[in-house]
């Protein structure tokens, strides 16, 4: 597996040209703020600000042209280092170099160029918009690839399936030491359970009923830790299960504080078994049993909102997650693990179905990102301890049109129906943040 | 025989990066590189700096030791290609070893042109243009009381400064109205020229040497205006050609360097050619011309090796765009594009006599040309990118002269961000 970098992101539209950052790179590699000696150059152009930043390219130009090989790219970091050594001033790297990423210093004459100052960028801290973000999601992809996947290859999931992708990464992160309960539903369907008398799970994994699926879970946790053996006791159901009748079990075992984490995988219906309607199915929403035709519009009623009720469990952690936002995730999930050994953890996990909503196989990603960035999905995360906030803020949501269009089962909407899609948008917003603000001032 | 799936043949940046872009696509194929120099790869380019002292001999290497076992190549050093018979897929190095080859090749590079004065076989001379020649360069700059250089080119400018630096009588003599002729103007030049003259250099401009007679000392140089200059050290440095010897016999199309398509092909099956050997296509006429340049060789050699190696990712070569930086005691000049002046072109020009910088822009049809910079910083590989996308920059030509820096960063923003 090829190494991944993290690199520094600018989004022009949130910089308001404070120079902040030029001044703090300039300090913290001049030793002054004088910003001509940034190595980051943000500068205004038309009624907006970009960059002229080192991209610290994968394939860099700069490193081709160099004829004194003071120029290199560290395999490790991702970092294009600079040997000031080696250098002999012929500014050739300018030349070969796109993207205005290395010029001389205003001062010294040399070259120079962002050096992601060891990790900790000093333009990003000091960034006050959140135009500049240090992003080390990379740091994940690095590391699971060196993590053994608890699952075999060739599950027999639909091509482009989220729950796939889902389960492998959170399974890599639970280790073997775990025992997996996995309720009817796509994630046994696609044989994680089995078939033909094999498993397609590297640990012991069981296949409850829909209806009791936290209460023999907590039960087989409690035995094995009679016995003393230390393992993470680990749900992987549909919505249909935990919201539908699986929903007395799983409010109990949290009610009781069980020691197991709970992970729903939400694709807001039965897709297993021919794409029913469920109690997280949203308004408005095609499926086999919400018809769409001269009289029926798709579903009637609004989602249940599980992941609040579990906050009114006060389980141990409580959060919302989004595949599109790997790195939130994979902290919750670091989280909900470590809130797994003293109670009951939750993990709510937005998972678009390519089959049952109706959208084409490689758009999984931009459907799931794009109900986040229309606040149709929000993620945030609740500890009795903390209470709950926002993990990744919206403040400025897309029109939820632009989540609706991009998947089939929305497409008949007329526009009464998208008001009121869009209002709902709105008021569950509006009760999580009266929740973030009351939970916090405690 | 010897047997390589890849044979590269040369070792300087066109033949590196041919390396490199076949191992990305093919991290198995059995790949040899044969080199008639004797180390590990280093560039022409850095020769000046190696004369001068600013960079030691051994810290030039362009690749660590272990590099080539790492990438499963065959390093095969201190021989070169004596001939090629292409209609078998073969060729034979100096060692009389032949090399069997499914695709070929040639980043031979070029060696210096000597120019052909009477006499010059007669007297004692250095050239520049590996680092052997600029090891013992080194040590007779160290001696030399009175140098005399032919040629105002880069290598001769260089070694010139080192001279002068060194102490020695310095004079250069170019056949053109200037040097730098290739990259620069005459005002342009004429910044140069100043800072040589007011650091004790003599520049004999539009001057040619007619003889050269040996003397006790080293050489006595005839000019053609009867002007005799005795010397301790003598410097070629009027041009680089390739030596393509090794084609004899081949049915391998050349004229001044071997001739290629836009994806470095020659006309002969399986064997490509790249660098400083290559003929290739003009970004600006079309015509295929030698552009003896370093960005030139690794983006040639790029694009030969992506397409010996199969990898559909090749993109044809977008064609030579002339770039050039080049730093004079302590001040710099960056070329990028043409500086003539066909039909229906404008040029921009913008001088500071105090801060003796000079900006020279060339447009044609709103599009740019050229961009000629003395003391005047700008990215010159953003300049490169509005050559080549042809970007319209008529309404920004007075921004563009005004401040050439931020200009072409914003369109940077705007177009390739």
């Amino acid at each position: 597996m090829g190494q991944s970098y993290a690199t520094i992101a600018f989004d022009a539209a949130k910089c308001d040209g404070c120079l902040k950052c030029m001044s703090a790179c300039a300090l913290a590699k001049t030793g002054a703020d004088d910003i001509a000696r940034a190595r980051i150059q943000v500068m205004p152009t038309n009624f907006r600000f970009e960059l002229a930043m080192c991209r610290q390219c994968g394939d860099p130009k700069c490193v081709t042209v160099c004829p004194a090989g003071a120029l290199a790219k560290d395999g490790e970091s991702g970092v294009i280092a600079w040997d000031g050594d080696r250098c002999v001033d012929c500014l050739l790297c300018t030349v070969g170099c796109a993207y205005a990423g290395i010029a001389p210093d205003a001062v010294d004459g040399r070259v120079a160029k962002c050096d992601m100052c060891d990790g900790a960028p000093a333009c990003v801290s000091v960034c006050p918009t959140g135009a500049l973000r240090h992003v080390t999601s990379a740091r994940i992809y690095n590391e699971v690839g060196d993590w053994e996947d608890m699952f075999a290859p060739g599950l027999a999931g639909c091509q482009g399936c989220n729950t796939e992708l889902l389960m492998r990464h959170t399974m890599r992160r639970v280790g073997p030491d775990a025992v997996l309960a996995t309720p009817p539903g796509c994630v046994p369907g696609m044989g994680s359970v089995g078939y033909n008398g094999l498993t397609g799970t590297k640990v012991p994994v069981f296949h409850p009923l829909l209806t009791n699926t936290a209460a023999m879970l907590a039960g087989v946790k409690r035995q094995l830790k009679r016995k003393g053996r230390e393992v993470t006791a680990m749900a992987i159901a549909g919505d249909g299960g935990a919201s539908d009748v699986g929903f007395q079990s799983l409010s109990g075992a949290a009610e009781r504080g069980e020691e197991v984490l709970f992970m729903v995988v939400d694709n807001e219906g039965y897709m297993n078994t021919g794409m029913q309607r469920s109690s997280c199915t949203p308004y408005g929403a095609w499926t086999s049993t919400t018809p769409v035709g001269r009289e029926s519009k798709g579903k009637t009623q609004d989602a249940k909102n599980l992941p609040l009720l579990m906050v009114n469990h006060r389980c141990a952690y409580v959060a919302t997650a989004s595949t599109a936002f790997m790195e939130d995730l994979y902290g919750k999930l670091d989280k909900a693990i470590a809130a797994s050994k003293h109670g009951f953890a939750y993990l709510h996990v937005y998972s678009p179905c390519t089959t049952g909503w109706r959208f084409p196989t490689d758009q999984n990603m931009e459907v799931a990102r794009k109900a986040v960035e229309t606040n149709f999905v929000m993620l945030w995360e609740f500890s009795p301890g903390d209470g709950l906030h926002f993990t990744h803020p919206v403040d400025a949501p897309l029109p939820v049109t632009e989540y609706l269009k991009a998947m089939g089962r929305f497409r008949h909407l007329d526009e009464e129906q998208v008001r009121h899609i869009q209002a709902k948008v709105e008021e569950n917003r509006a009760i999580i943040e009266q929740i973030a603000t009351k939970s916090n001032v405690a | 025989m010897v047997h390589a799936q890849y044979l590269v043949v040369g070792s300087s940046h066109a033949a590196l990066e041919a390396v490199s872009a076949i191992r990305m696509h093919d991290p198995e194929g059995s790949l040899a590189l044969v080199t008639r120099d004797s180390r590990l790869p280093y560039s022409p380019t850095v020769l000046p700096y190696v004369v001068s002292g600013r960079s030691a001999a051994d810290k030039v290497y362009l690749r660590a030791p272990d590099y080539f076992s790492g990438q499963r190549v065959a390093y095969m050093a201190d021989r070169g290609l004596t001939k090629l018979y292409p209609e078998r897929n073969a060729a034979t190095m100096s060692d009389g070893v032949e090399i069997a080859y499914d695709k070929l090749l040639l980043a031979t590079g070029a060696s210096p042109a000597i120019p052909p004065i009477p006499g010059i076989d007669l007297v004692p001379y250095h050239v520049l243009r590996t680092l052997d020649d600029a090891l013992k360069l080194k040590a007779a700059v160290a001696a030399s009381r009175r140098a005399v250089v032919l040629g105002g080119g880069l290598v001769g400018m260089h070694a010139a400064e080192n001279l002068v630096k060194g102490g020695a009588d310095v004079t250069i003599v170019e056949m053109q109205p200037h040097v730098l002729s290739a990259y620069f103007d005459g005002v342009a030049a004429g910044l140069i020229e100043r800072a040589f003259v007011e650091n004790g250099a003599r520049l004999l401009t539009g001057r040619r040497v007619v003889k050269l007679s040996p003397v006790a000392t080293g050489a006595m140089v005839h000019l053609d205006d009867g002007e005799m200059v005795e010397t301790d050290l003598l410097l070629t440095a009027t041009g680089v050609k390739p030596d393509m010897r090794y084609l004899a016999g081949s049915s391998v199309a050349h004229d001044a360097g071997i001739l290629v398509d836009d994806y470095m092909r020659t006309n002969v099956a399986n064997v490509w050619a790249a660098g400083d050997c290559a003929q290739a296509r003009d970004f600006f006429g079309g015509r295929l011309v030698m552009n003896a340049i370093l960005p030139d060789a690794a983006e040639q050699g790029r694009i030969a090796g992506m397409a010996m190696a199969g990898d559909p990712g090749v993109k044809a070569y977008a064609g030579g765009v002339p770039l050039n930086t080049y730093n004079f005691f302590g001040r710099h000049a960056i070329a990028v594009g043409i500086g003539a002046m066909p039909a229906g072109s404008e040029e921009r020009v913008r001088q500071d006599e105090v801060r003796r910088s000079y900006l020279r822009v060339v447009v044609k049809d709103g599009r740019l040309q050229g961009i000629f910079g003395v003391n005047e910083f700008f990215d010159g590989g953003v300049m490169r990118q509005l050559i080549l996308r042809r970007v319209d920059l008529s309404d920004a030509l007075d921004r563009l002269v005004a401040d050439p820096l931020t200009t072409g960063r914003q369109f940077m923003s705007r177009l390739w961000k």
